[in-house]
């Protein structure tokens, strides 16, 4: 249940997402690609309202629970996905290696571990020319060097032009990104630069920005 | 409707189930073996032909039921149908690979029974083999479709078998397998004159009688097939893009 929710996302920004689990930043990103029913107001993406048949292949999204096929190797499970996108054939290689799953992209899904297959998720995001990458929690179990790679690569997405919606409730991912979202209970607490949300709370860091922020929110109340 | 969608779709469960050796061994090979266990219960070539065709509709119609309602099941609750919705392909692509992959399937079980049938457990059957096939691949799709539909009420795995008996065994107690349709009470003929396996049933039962493709035969092939398409249509009714 999101409440009084307004921000605009420049294109070919990293924007995060953050707050604790449970406040909504899943349902705000459904809305984005279009798969959750939206009560009031306007959700406008690449210029087009939410869910419109124009964006299929523009969006490229990754839910939070891994959603690739755990009885397909990597590589097939790619490659369904592929087809229904109208990617090229060669996507699937190119993706495999962007996520680091070149080894094991003939292993069956469901044997991977927890970090692998959310990395086997995240790959079919990223097939074809999506212009908006809506990713929920795409960093979640991975080991440091892992992060670390992930980040630099959308990094270099971001730096193609693409615009990425990146959700997290690890603080250190927020100063990663040019934008933040801090969201608690259904409503948006801030939206700046991870910079300016420091100097304003005047707090060291963004863990320490976001309670400074609950607490001046809980006075006003 | 995209046929390349269709087919990605179709192909992509028959390599799902490629991967499931055992779940293939057994869709195969356990109707035919029912119809070897059916023929020595009956103990006469007689009285096992007179049943036989009946079961020839009865198996694929139920077994993919609920290989298919589970099979959708697990794509609503593993976060993949979500993520189709997202993609440009349409339900009807998504529900007509579904249908295309488990025809073959059903195709290729109804091969092995009635092979083994015809062969070595003395069914005769006078009308034309291929038209067998094509009810038994009907009666597959109609089976399918159904449990497309069915799935969209199941909350978990467990419901979605329950519908098993739910939806597939009155129309199995109905079809006239059991007792003669004509000979139930009004109310019980009556049902079993609005369910689709009956109709399937019927057909199997002329087409192992005689040779001649007459107009309720015709009429029962339309029944069944538009039944299917019914059961598709108010499946794809089911998958929504949007969800709360």
């Amino acid at each position: 249940m999101l409440r009084d929710v307004s921000f605009a996302v420049p294109r070919g920004s990293i924007t995060g997402l953050l707050g604790p689990s449970g406040c909504g930043k899943t349902t705000l990103m459904r809305s984005v690609v279009g798969v959750q029913i939206v009560e009031a107001g306007t959700v406008t993406v690449l210029g087009e309202p939410a869910g419109s048949p124009r964006l299929r292949d523009k969006i490229g999204y990754a839910t939070q629970n891994p959603s690739v096929y755990a009885d397909l190797t990597v590589s097939e499970s790619l490659r369904y996905f592929a087809s229904v996108l109208r990617a090229p054939a060669g996507d699937v290689a190119r993706v495999i290696d962007e996520v680091g799953l070149g080894t094991h992209a003939h292993h069956i899904v469901g044997e991977l571990s927890g970090g692998q297959l959310s990395r086997a998720s995240l790959a079919v995001a990223l097939l074809g020319r999506p212009e908006l990458l809506v990713l929920d929690e795409p960093t979640v179990g991975l080991d440091p060097v892992l992060r670390e790679e992930l980040w630099t690569l959308f990094r270099t997405l971001a730096d193609r032009g693409v615009t990425l919606l990146v959700s997290s409730h690890v603080m250190d991912e927020a100063a990663r990104c040019e934008r933040l979202l801090l969201m608690r209970d259904g409503g948006i607490l801030a939206d700046d630069t991870p910079q300016a949300l420091r100097t304003t709370t005047g707090a060291h860091d963004l863990e320490q920005a976001f309670l400074t922020l609950v607490r001046q929110q809980e006075a006003l109340a | 409707m995209n046929m390349t969608f269709a087919l990605a779709t179709a192909r992509r469960i028959l390599t799902q189930l490629r991967h499931d050796h055992r779940t293939v061994a057994m869709m195969v090979l356990v109707p035919s073996l029912l119809m070897v266990l059916l023929r020595f219960v009956f103990n006469t070539e007689q009285a096992f032909s007179a049943a036989a065709p009946a079961l020839l509709a009865v198996f694929p119609f139920a077994i993919m039921f609920i290989v298919t309602s589970i099979t959708t099941l697990r794509e609503r609750t593993t976060a993949t149908l979500e993520r189709l919705m997202t993609l440009p392909i349409g339900k009807f692509d998504l529900l007509f690979g579904y249908a295309i992959a488990f025809g073959v399937v059903a195709v290729l079980q109804v091969l092995v029974a009635t092979g083994i049938s015809l062969t070595w457990l003395g069914l005769e059957i006078d009308g034309s083999v291929w038209l067998l096939m094509l009810i038994a691949a009907l009666d597959a799709l109609l089976g399918t479709a159904l449990g497309l539909f069915a799935s969209a009420f199941a909350r978990t795995e467990f419901q979605a078998v329950q519908f098993m008996p739910a939806i597939v065994m009155p129309q199995v107690l109905l079809c006239g397998l059991f007792a003669p349709r004509e000979s139930m009470t009004p109310v019980l003929e009556w049902l079993s004159n609005v369910m689709p396996l009956s109709y399937a049933v019927d057909a199997l039962e002329s087409v192992t009688r005689s040779n001649e493709l007459d107009g309720v035969l015709t009429r029962n092939l339309v029944i069944v097939a538009g039944s299917g398409v019914l059961a598709l249509i108010l499946g794809a009714a089911t998958l929504r893009r949007r969800t709360p």
